[in-house]
């Protein structure tokens, strides 16, 4: 447990004394979000109608951004070795660098989903369900992007299937998280979406990390 | 890092290694073929053989990284490894660049950092330092992790004569309080009483399976 908190500790200092990666991926999803008004006219009808369905694709590709490099730096330096033989187990270490990657994207996500979604006309009182549907949808989207990364580890065009890999895999997520976040609008409960939503992220909770560590272990074999 | 608990009673005390026929393949190229070693307390043994012979290989697969194709590896203690690159993260200090190994670990920072004459560039950025700097750097990591069997692969690349001197004397320091270890090498340590095992090559055997 020691060991699990020191990488997570470990992988944040790195974030922040590297934060291009982490600003990249922020910047990419706040001008990603800002086009969609240029593109689709300044209605403020549509655009508060089409605000959830388009954080929630920008949160998703936004995700991605970071996850070639959230094992790849580890592999070419040699630190992945060193992790597998004397670290906590793989599927531990694959956990700890998903917890991280959450930490260091997700969670910046989450806060500017706020200024992003009151750009685009989302009420206020529409904030907390669609910020509650996120941080369960970014926690999801780090542990498939992270079992993905460690998949497509060592493989050439790494970056290039990741994509290809996560993006099918995440389409649940997408589904049951932009209807979430669509009920205040529509009117309608938002529990059935949410429930699917969770029942995404408690799926991934033990699976993804599992497959990742076996991913992680053929790495370096 | 495992506890001692877990590993099998050696069939002979002080044993901390066994290699029993080991052959690897990479791809379809044989790389191992029947490798047997034994390693005890005390023990320093240099890999040789040409490049490509699989030096290398054979101390992935010692370690666990890799799974031999064929045949054991049964290790009675814990390892500390020492790949051929030094996993320092450039942005970070050689503090924190340890602290995970200081962690897991049971020997302390500062008698490692001393006994490497490191303890100067305690809080510098790893990628201030020279190449010889962080390869003793990375040799402070195996000396952190306080188990018996090291392996090093090529521990004296970029080392000045003096680092070398002083390398052989931890190491000789860790022989004698029960440690083994296995080194790949091309220049002579400052070891004495070591064995030898040589590693033929295997590139002519490549165009005998492919006929």
């Amino acid at each position: 447990m020691t060991a699990f908190l020191a990488l997570i500790d470990r992988d944040l200092r790195l974030a922040f004394r590297f934060g291009a990666d982490t600003l990249a991926s922020l910047l990419f999803f706040i001008l990603c979000g800002s086009l969609f008004p240029l593109a689709l006219g300044p209605s403020p009808d549509l655009l508060r109608h089409m605000g959830p369905g388009i954080i929630w694709v920008c949160a998703l590709l936004a995700c991605l951004l970071p996850l070639d490099r959230l094992f790849g730096a580890e592999l070419e330096d040699g630190s992945l070795d060193l992790l597998m033989l004397t670290g906590p187990a793989p599927a531990a270490v694959a956990f700890a660098k998903m917890a991280a990657h959450w930490l260091t994207t997700g969670l910046p996500l989450l806060i500017a989903s706020i200024p992003l979604g009151i750009m685009l006309g989302v009420k206020g009182s529409e904030l907390p369900l669609l910020l509650l549907g996120l941080a369960m949808g970014t926690m999801s989207l780090s542990l498939l992007g992270g079992m993905a990364a460690s998949i497509v580890l060592g493989a050439r065009r790494g970056g290039v299937l990741l994509p290809l890999l996560v993006l099918p895999l995440a389409t649940p997520v997408l589904i049951f998280g932009a209807a979430s976040s669509y009920a205040g609008q529509l009117a309608t409960s938002p529990a059935a979406s949410l429930d699917l939503l969770g029942a995404c992220l408690f799926a991934c909770l033990p699976l993804c990390p599992l497959a990742a560590g076996q991913g992680l272990k053929a790495a370096v074999g | 890092m495992t506890s001692p608990s877990d590993f099998p009673t050696p069939p002979v005390p002080g044993r901390l290694l066994d290699v029993e026929d080991v052959t690897v393949f990479r791809g379809d190229r044989l790389v191992l073929d029947g490798v047997s070693l034994t390693l005890d307390a005390g023990d320093a043994m240099i890999l040789t053989g040409p490049n490509g012979a699989g030096k290398s290989t054979l101390l992935r697969t010692i370690s666990g990284l890799r799974r031999p194709d064929s045949g054991e590896v049964i290790r009675y203690g814990n390892l500390a490894w020492l790949g051929h690159q030094d996993a320092l993260k450039p942005g970070l200090t050689l503090a924190q660049n340890l602290a995970l190994a200081e962690k897991l670990g049971t020997n302390s920072l500062p008698d490692a950092l001393e006994a490497l004459d490191l303890t100067h560039l305690t809080d510098l950025p790893a990628r201030l330092l020279s190449s010889g700097q962080k390869r003793r750097a990375a040799f402070a990591r195996v000396m952190l992790s306080g188990a018996p069997l090291w392996l090093l692969d090529e521990p004296t690349v970029g080392l000045d004569v003096a680092s070398i001197e002083r390398l052989g004397a931890v190491m000789a320091a860790h022989r004698a309080k029960g440690g083994a270890m296995i080194v790949t090498t091309h220049v002579p340590l400052p070891l004495d009483n070591t064995r030898s095992h040589e590693l033929p090559s295997l590139a002519h055997v490549e165009s005998f399976w492919l006929s």
